[in-house]
């Protein structure tokens, strides 16, 4: 039976099952549109493209499902690019589907016709333009797989609407490729010497990063490091892959990490990286950062191993086998003299950073507490209050934890948190932003009302760009300029939308909102009000030593 | 360091950008590019010339590997490989034209054209031959010069189809 390429686009995403689309129509994507009226697909329109791709992006995230998002051709299609590139940074599954002029307008300037696969060749992991429609099937099919398989990323699949319109036979695909992994010989060689270099550590650490959540090697490096009783530190990216609240585990580590971490990153004599790609806000100076110490890299892309900086011993592969084989081969160690160093880092630190009145610290350890040992999922923005969750909150689970790390897109979280909340209707989602990137995406609070989400978003209100401040305070001797941001009244903003929001400025009434906001099932928006002169701190040099600290 | 390498790739629109691209976006320099059909319908063969030291080489490798429509990527050593480019050069002959003539015949270079005023040739080689041959006709004066990037292949037994990793890329790449 023939059916028309729009109903195979619906067809394929129901193949992959795919329930959810996040989108927004426009002339040359309205065949699609028109035969997902009659499908079982939920679509959910956004206010902007953007929003619809850092929704897809947050549902991925946060699910580990593909992402899925819709966007027409031209200005929808360019729209999508700061979500498809956050994805990409951070290596989520994405598929966007883009309509197009129709082929036999294709390289006249068409009325909306942008060279969307050319302008996304950069931040997508792979794209196609099908020009064909008995090409469409296959063509999204391998879409999905190539989003989703080895090191994930968004993949964009370009469709003129005439290939939407033309007719075809479809048949549905056989089943679904699974794909496992072998370990090869060299790998296995290369583990029986990274087991070698590992027990004759006196100092290790091992780093997760974004590819252990990916890889769902959680557990099994939650045994490596109890068999070598080894401290572990995260990137930001690898929040939640390791429970926060045990005792091995040092937090943050990197330009903003907590000393303790990077103290023992930079003392280590054994370093085991499980799915990092050892970006440069991980490491500062890359020589540096491996000078007298041996460097396990651990991670599924090939060309991770020595980009940035250069491995021991490197591991490709699937980061649950390896560690696995790993484990399997390690003997069991006592705590030794090493945790007496960190311990004693931890206990400095302590005394550091110590909070008063309504501070970053306070209400970030408050948030701590009051969501400890429930399914909560963070979402952040970008800019200080980010780094202030990742240093105080307590991630304690995989998928917990959601930010645009690698691109540290302004805008990314409100967008993407509704994304998360869809993909995890029952958990509850905090999304965390700043005064400035909150007004990036605000408007998709008319998103969230719409669909009555209950997420409580929390604007860390410091009248100003807190990073860009930070940033002219250590760099450019005080003179601050374009980062101060005359009031606005975010609770009448919210308002606007019909959501509930308050003003806060003190710890206790903070604490009361936030008891109350919780327990809502309504969207909350909660504004704290905080000094602009709070910074972000330790703060190592960027492409400096990261034990060696900028006094501010 | 200069390196040949040779890249078997799927005859899908816009790849050679997809591949280009990765060079200009990571910083690679690439010192020639060649492209052409080969006899098998779906694909094409890139050669390109890369410099940079083996750290950079593992690199351009790796990252070629990860794109979608490359087959296959064999390194083209000067000593296990022969490598050629190809070469128009033309030049103002004048009252000199015989003398020009003798050195085309000692690098054994063609003549392709010939005018009142100009000659062309077209000389095939290694890089180092095509170099000497223009050095030698600059005095003469060169009118423009023209050339391909090197293509080569492997001597002996060894093909680009020994290196075709579908299946490795499939499993751990994509
Ligand atoms: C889209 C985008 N534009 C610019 C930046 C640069 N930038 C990084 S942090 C920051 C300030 C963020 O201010 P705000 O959202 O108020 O958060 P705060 O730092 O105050 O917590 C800026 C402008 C960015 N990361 N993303």
């Amino acid at each position: 039976m023939k059916i028309t390429g729009a109903q195979v686009i619906i067809e394929c995403l129901k193949e992959q099952g795919v329930d959810t689309v996040f989108g927004y129509p426009g002339g040359t994507i309205l065949p699609f549109y028109d035969a997902m009226i009659d499908s079982s697909l939920r679509h959910i329109l956004t206010v902007h493209e953007q929003g619809a791709a850092h929704a897809a992006d947050g549902y991925a995230r946060a699910s580990g499902r593909v992402g899925v998002c819709i966007a027409t051709s031209g200005p929808g299609a360019t729209n999508l690019i700061t979500g498809l590139a956050a994805a990409f940074m951070d290596s989520i599954p994405v598929v966007a589907i883009t309509g197009q002029v129709p082929t036999s307008m294709i390289g006249r300037d068409t009325f909306q016709e942008i060279d969307i696969t050319g302008m996304t060749m950069a931040i997508t992991k792979h794209n196609f333009i099908v020009k064909d429609v008995t090409k469409l099937a296959e063509t999204i099919r391998y879409a999905f797989r190539i989003a989703r398989s080895g090191r994930p990323g968004p993949v964009l699949v370009d469709i003129p609407r005439d290939v939407q319109t033309g007719q075809v036979d479809f048949e549905p695909a056989k089943s679904i490729e699974k794909y496992s992994w072998a370990v090869g010989q060299e790998v296995l060689k290369r583990i029986s010497s990274a087991v070698q270099a590992i027990e004759g550590a006196k100092k290790p650490v091992i780093i997760v990063g974004g590819g252990a959540i990916t890889a769902k090697a959680d557990k099994e490096i939650l045994t490596l490091a109890e068999k070598l009783q080894a401290p572990v530190v995260s990137t930001l990216m690898g929040l939640g892959a390791f429970k926060a609240s045990h005792p091995l585990f040092l937090g943050l580590t990197g330009m903003h990490g907590l000393k303790v971490a990077n103290n023992a990153v930079w003392e280590a004599d054994v370093l085991i990286a499980v799915g990092s790609r050892f970006g440069d806000r991980l490491t500062g100076d890359r020589e540096k950062y491996i000078e007298d110490k041996t460097v396990i890299h651990i991670d599924i892309d090939p060309a991770e191993i020595d980009k940035n900086v250069a491995a021991h011993i490197g591991l490709t592969g699937d980061l649950k086998i390896i560690v696995e084989l790993l484990n399997q081969q390690l003997s069991q160690k006592t705590p030794d003299a090493w945790w007496a160093m960190i311990r004693k880092w931890q206990q400095e630190e302590r005394g550091d950073s110590e909070g008063d009145a309504l501070s970053p610290q306070w209400i970030f350890r408050h948030i701590a507490e009051q969501t400890k040992g429930k399914d909560y999922i963070f979402v952040t923005d970008v800019g200080q209050h980010q780094m202030w969750a990742a240093q105080y909150l307590s991630l304690e689970t995989p998928r917990s934890w959601i930010t645009s790390g690698g691109l540290g897109a302004m805008g990314f979280g409100l967008p993407a948190a509704l994304g998360a909340q869809f993909a995890m209707p029952d958990k509850k989602v905090i999304h965390v932003a700043g005064d400035g990137g909150f007004k990036m995406t605000g408007a998709e609070l008319y998103t969230i009302a719409v669909n009555k989400l209950p997420i409580v978003s929390l604007i860390i209100n410091n009248n100003g760009l807190g990073m860009i401040r930070q940033l002219q305070h250590v760099f450019f001797d005080k003179h601050y300029t374009s980062c101060t941001l005359p009031d606005m009244n975010f609770v009448t903003f919210a308002a606007a939308f019909g959501v509930h929001a308050v003003s806060v400025g003190s710890p206790e009434e903070f604490a009361k909102e936030f008891k109350r906001a919780l327990f809502s099932n309504q969207p909350e928006v909660i504004v704290l009000n905080i000094s602009n002169e709070e910074l972000v701190t330790p703060m190592a040099n960027p492409g400096g030593a990261i034990n060696a600290y900028i006094d501010m | 360091m200069k390196h040949v390498l040779s890249i078997l790739v799927h005859n899908q629109p816009g790849v050679l950008v997809r591949v280009a691209g990765m060079f200009s976006r990571r910083g690679f320099n690439i010192h020639s590019l060649a492209v052409g059909t080969t006899y098998d319908t779906e694909c094409s063969r890139i050669t390109v010339v890369v410099c940079g030291d083996d750290g950079i080489l593992d690199q351009v490798i790796k990252q070629l590997e990860k794109l979608v429509e490359v087959v296959a990527i064999q390194i083209l050593p000067q000593d296990s490989a022969v490598r050629r480019g190809m070469a128009m050069i033309k030049i103002s002959a004048g009252d000199k034209r015989g003398e020009v003539l003798k050195l085309a015949d000692v690098f054994r270079a063609s003549v392709v054209d010939v005018s009142e005023h100009t000659v062309t040739f077209e000389i095939t080689g290694d890089e180092d031959k095509i170099n000497a041959f223009a050095e030698v006709l600059a005095p003469y004066g060169i009118m423009e010069l023209v050339r391909t990037g090197l293509v080569g292949l492997a001597r002996g037994d060894n093909t680009i189809h020994q290196y075709e990793r579908r299946n490795f890329h499939e499993q751990i790449v994509l």
